[in-house]
């Protein structure tokens, strides 16, 4: 009861729309070129380390980071360096990419070996190299996460299999094909951070990714079955329902004692423990109401959004909005050109009919937006802040705390655009009170 | 290319529900009580109602065309209003008065303050103790059951209520007594709210605590509790008019304030004022408050320290 008075944090309940959940992950031939961009996570863009004309093979470093909070890229074919563009990333800045034509040999690059990793400091280092980011979307660089000041204060890895947004089944999928290389990367993880506590937390909807992991669980690890209840998969909300713990704000979650990866992430660290083979291909959904195949495909990043559109059948009638994500979170990709990045974990694409929106009305107050925040922001207040330019209410309110997880959105049956609001709220409030 | 992409930002779905949805819930959750008072108090009761609401539809339709306004009619709020208002008034009531109710409620309360989701009380509230204070005898002229329209004027069961025995109290769950359209038969409004509870329109919070501080209080001062429970307008305010969005808190710690308040000031007026509106002014107060509950009853925010444990830190 006093927990349930000082923040209900009720969610929303979404629709699952998992139908791709029983469908076998299929490969996708090699596309007619691949476009990489040198932003595919948050931190320093890389910079290009080939030029045109080179040859490159499956696995060649074709942009080294930018800095420590940056990431390697690599290429996914072997072939030759066509040109380096300026592409235009989802967030809508300018990006420097580069298109690679493939030969189709597929031939492997010599420097990708299983590397040796006998200690921390190596294993940190061969995760850095395989150019990991966090694969549920954030696009974090696994390395620097994997490096936290504290690490003796760390006791629980949390693995994020929630998979809590509409559509997407890219993480189930990984629990069912990728069980050992998942087990082989928390196991690696474990030992070499020294943490003694795993907790796999997976929404109830995926029973049988539940009782896979359940059934392959060693000692240390915890499989535990999340409510469905949209953002499970929130990394706050994740670790306050797996483990108890406030993550405090500012903060992170080494704060209290907790690193957090997504399943897909572990799961390439044990491949890639294996195989030594970088980050070049990436599981997505590609599913919506106009996709003639929905599929979940195992893509080569920076394939052209368009070509997978074509191996999954193309589009029944015209399309209105096309997404890299889920339809809570996701980011509407303005033309079919833009390449598959290494955080997409689903393609989606909505007719015109689905894509429009309901018109905003006035808010009733009911409350919706402030019962169902995760992280028990008001929503409505936070607006009207925004809406009177008062920065100092916002700071009160701690507008800056919202993750656009959307949900206030979602509930709200005003339809008012509550999400996007608090994102120019939170602008606002950096900028010192302009708009 | 002529293939032109939707670019918005997330999220890109939104819930089933609406406010016409919402509001539609909310009339059909009246609908036993109307039909309760048509059984109780004859056709005059439908015909009242009818009017109630079709002159708080026609005031909000001629006040936003007059406005230049969009009209929002079809969010059925105005039904809610005239609905509410209607049952707040005895079934031998003029029409002409219920118009003017009407036009307090659409006109001065909502609209003027800026249409739905901006007034400052709850409008049918507001129409209701308008009403009561201008035309007085009208107003509490409740007509007894048996003697249908025939306007009879007679004491609500709570001025009365010390003569009361136990064997009234199917009376009361039945409302086979005098008053007003909505507030006679307590079972059709718990019917109503226990629906609109299951049907998440409304938190269970307001109604249960406004009416347990009711029991609790009327047990200190000696009165009967089930009788304060089931008399007057309570019933039909915790479910109906206290739960109104607008002017109630949002947060589960605002309205269990907002309850015990209600409770509080409903009783301190039983028992020591001498009107049968109780309920009506409680409400009325608690919507005036409203805005400093909420400021004071926000949620523990994740992860943010209470400013008393930082400045320990």
């Amino acid at each position: 009861m006093s927990k349930f008075l000082k923040r209900s944090a009720q969610g929303a309940q979404v629709p699952h729309e998992k139908r791709t959940s029983n469908l076998e992950t299929v490969k996708m031939p090699l596309p007619s070129r691949i476009v990489l961009s040198m932003g595919q996570h948050i931190g320093a863009p890389a910079a290009p380390a080939v030029a045109k004309g080179d040859q490159v093979f499956v696995g060649t470093v074709v942009g080294k980071a930018g800095g420590f909070v940056s990431s390697d890229i690599h290429s996914g074919v072997s072939g030759t360096v066509d040109s380096i563009i300026t592409i235009t990333a989802p967030n809508g800045a300018p990006q420097t990419a580069v298109v690679i034509i493939p030969d189709k040999e597929q031939k492997v690059d010599p420097a990708v070996v299983p590397p040796t990793v006998t200690d921390l400091k190596s294993f940190q280092d061969a995760v850095r190299a395989s150019g990991l980011v966090g694969l549920g979307g954030a696009g974090f660089p696994t390395a620097v996460k994997l490096s936290p000041k504290n690490l003796d204060e760390i006791d629980t890895l949390v693995i994020n299999g929630a998979e809590c947004e509409p559509y997407i089944t890219s993480d189930n999928r990984c629990f069912l094909e990728d069980t050992q290389y998942i087990m082989d990367g928390i196991q690696a993880v474990m030992k070499y951070l020294e943490i003694p506590k795993c907790i796999i937390g997976i929404e109830a909807n995926k029973p049988e990714a539940i009782a896979k992991m359940k059934s392959v669980a060693s000692a240390g690890i915890e499989v535990k079955e999340l409510p469905c209840r949209y953002p499970q998969g929130a990394e706050k909300v994740l670790i306050e329902n797996c483990t108890g713990r406030e993550v405090p704000f500012p903060g992170l979650p080494s704060d209290v004692g907790v690193v957090v990866m997504n399943v897909t992430s572990v799961a390439f660290v044990g491949k890639y423990l294996a195989t030594g083979m970088p980050l070049t291909t990436k599981r997505l959904t590609v599913d919506g109401d106009i996709v003639k195949e929905p599929k979940n495909v195992e893509v080569i990043i920076g394939t052209p959004v368009q070509e997978l559109i074509d191996f999954c059948g193309g589009f029944t009638e015209e399309p209105g909005k096309v997404l890299y994500g889920g339809p809570m979170m996701g980011n509407c990709i303005a033309d079919l050109s833009q390449p598959i990045l290494k955080n997409n974990n689903a393609v989606l694409a909505f007719s015109r009919k689905a894509s429009e929106l309901p018109k905003a009305t006035n808010c009733i107050h009911c409350g919706r937006c402030t019962n169902a925040c995760p992280l028990g922001l008001s929503a409505k207040e936070i607006v009207q802040a925004y809406n009177d330019g008062n920065v100092e209410l916002l700071i009160e309110l701690n507008a800056d705390l919202c993750m656009s997880c959307g949900t206030c959105s979602f509930v709200c049956p005003a339809k008012r655009p509550l999400a996007p609001s608090i994102a120019l709220a939170k602008i606002m409030m950096k900028n010192g009170g302009k708009k | 290319m002529d293939n032109k992409l939707i670019v918005t930002a997330a999220p890109h779905i939104t819930s089933g529900d609406s406010t016409q949805k919402i509001m539609g819930r909310v009339c059909l959750a009246l609908v036993p009580t109307l039909v309760a008072s048509i059984i109780i108090f004859g056709v005059n009761s439908l015909i009242l109602t009818a009017v109630t609401v079709g002159a708080c539809v026609f005031f909000e339709w001629v006040y936003c065309k007059l406005m230049g306004r969009e009209i929002p009619i079809a969010d059925f709020s105005a039904v809610v209003t005239g609905l509410l208002l209607a049952f707040n008034m005895p079934a031998t009531l003029p029409w002409w008065m219920a118009i003017v109710g009407a036009f307090i409620a659409i006109v001065i309360i909502k609209q003027l303050f800026g249409g739905l989701g901006y007034n400052f009380a709850n409008p049918a509230i507001v129409a209701r103790i308008s009403l009561a204070v201008g035309f007085g005898a009208k107003m509490s002229a409740y007509p007894l059951p048996e003697n249908g329209v025939d306007a009879l004027s007679s004491a609500t069961p709570l001025a009365v209520a010390g003569e009361l025995g136990a064997g009234d109290y199917v009376t009361l769950l039945l409302g086979q007594h005098g008053g007003v359209l909505g507030e006679t038969c307590a079972i059709t409004i718990l019917i109503g709210g226990v629906y609109l509870i299951a049907t998440k329109v409304i938190s269970p919070m307001i109604p249960v605590t406004y009416l347990a501080t009711v029991a609790v209080l009327s047990l200190c001062f000696g009165m009967d509790p089930v009788v304060q429970l089931l008399s007057g307008g309570l019933m039909l305010g915790a479910f109906f008019m206290a739960t109104d969005y607008v002017t109630s808190p949002t947060t589960d710690k605002g309205k269990l304030v907002a309850g015990i308040f209600l409770g509080v000031v409903t009783m301190l007026i039983r028992r020591f004022g001498n009107m049968n509106e109780g309920v009506s002014f409680a409400i009325l107060l608690m919507n005036l408050i409203t805005p400093y509950i909420e400021v004071n009853t926000r949620q523990a925010k994740l992860g943010i320290a209470k400013k008393k444990e930082a400045a320990a830190k």
